[in-house]
């Protein structure tokens, strides 16, 4: 299988204006994967799917991350003038990345025996920018990974054939997975409770009423 | 009053005697029909019980009804999603009176592993009058039949005249508990306190 240095550069000469960027993977995996861009990530799947060199012909595995917003810390070496000579200095920079949400797909191929290649796509914010285009007309068994995503994270998929929520009921509102989700407070009966549990069920504590 | 020494020579002949309520709830004890129903794991035990090796059909409970209108004990075999407890609460409403439910699982009976979840119900005690608990991930189908035997031991003992007289022979006693609707971040309400209220819990620490 070609390198994803390769995937880009041909994603990019076939597909006009498709933005690719290659994720990179800190962990022993070291397993990285491709950001595309919304715009073109119909277009781009497609290529995926049909170059007869890819033929990433199933998607294995659909799901969403929540990234909040973080402040993340790079070092840079900045030149700076101290007692009159100028010195490299090392410094830390904040820089604040406003959170967003993000599917990925898993692919492989099963005509050429070959994969997994990882796919991404980013929404713009967490709050009203949060459609992607639907890879379902892409790969028909993304139908209910995506819905499940819809459900849980609140992603908007575009041209999905039936985009409705798929394991809570319709006039639940809020999105369980994503990481500031509340949960309903229902800790008043915990009997072996401990840490954060145990936590929760103390502010019930004195407040039911006594057992008969 | 029948006198117990006189009873005992009468049976010696072939003579039985007894009170309307023992006859009325001997029978009743053992022609148990469950509604035929699974939500999960707890299930397939519940199927292990019904079938040759451990044979339900002993105790009188094998027709398992796949119709609440016929059946008189509910099995809540498993684990018991917000999204299905209306569902398993209105199969209970649906029941006719006298009927009984056993909590299979460490699911039913408290949301089991489950119980942090924001989906699952934490136990279907908060909605419906459970008879008998059985703890157990899954609980043993010997666990069933010795839930089942309680259950027998209690419809058994049930007096039909006193003020502790089951449920069905009160007239102003419900048949029905509230379905819990769907709300937009939990059911509603999130328990029935006329059926469940609870436990003063004590820490010692």
């Amino acid at each position: 299988m070609e390198t994803l240095e390769q995937f880009k550069t041909r994603i990019e000469a076939t597909i006009p204006g498709a933005r690719v960027e290659i994720i990179p993977n800190e962990s022993p995996s070291a397993q990285r994967s491709l950001l595309i861009d919304a715009e073109h990530a119909v277009a781009v799947a497609k290529f995926l799917r049909d170059d007869p060199q890819l033929r990433f012909d199933y998607a294995s595995n659909v799901t969403g991350v929540d990234w909040l917003d973080t402040v993340l810390k790079e070092k840079v070496k900045v030149k700076k003038v101290i007692d009159g000579a100028e010195k490299e200095v090392e410094e830390t920079v904040e820089k604040k990345r406003p959170g967003y949400l993000e599917t990925v797909y898993h692919l492989y191929s099963m005509e050429l025996k070959h994969g997994p290649v990882i796919i991404r796509m980013r929404t713009g914010d967490r709050r009203d920018q949060v459609h992607l285009p639907s890879l379902t007309p892409i790969w028909r068994g993304c139908e209910f990974q995506e819905r499940e995503i819809f459900d849980l994270y609140g992603i908007v998929f575009d041209g999905h054939p039936d985009l409705r929520r798929i394991l809570m009921w319709e006039e639940f509102q809020d999105y369980p997975m994503r990481k500031d989700y509340v949960e309903p407070d229902d800790y008043e009966y915990e009997p072996t409770a401990h840490d954060e549990v145990l936590e929760k069920a103390k502010r019930h504590e004195g407040q039911g009423p006594a057992a008969p | 009053m029948i006198d117990e020494s006189l009873r005992t020579e009468l049976s010696k002949q072939g003579i039985f005697t007894l009170k309307l309520e023992e006859l009325y709830n001997w029978s009743r004890k053992n022609s148990v029909w469950p509604l035929q129903f699974g939500l999960a794991c707890c299930a397939i035990e519940m199927i292990a019980t019904s079938m040759a090796r451990y044979d339900l059909a002993r105790f009188g409970a094998e027709v398992f009804r796949p119709s609440p209108r016929q059946a008189d004990l509910m099995i809540v075999a498993g684990t018991v999603t917000k999204k299905m407890a209306p569902q398993v609460i209105r199969l209970y409403n649906q029941m006719p009176e006298p009927k009984y439910v056993i909590a299979m699982g460490a699911c039913a009976i408290s949301g089991g592993p489950f119980k942090q979840g924001y989906n699952v119900l934490k136990g279907i005690d908060r909605y419906i009058p459970v008879d008998v608990h059985i703890p157990g991930c899954p609980p043993r189908p010997e666990a069933l039949l010795h839930a089942f035997m309680t259950l027998q031991k209690k419809i058994e003992e049930q007096s039909l005249t006193s003020e502790q007289r089951p449920r069905h022979l009160h007239a102003d006693a419900p048949s029905e508990f509230p379905i819990p609707q769907y709300g937009a971040h939990d059911l509603e309400p999130p328990n029935n306190p006329d059926v469940w209220q609870p436990p003063v819990v004590t820490r010692t620490e």
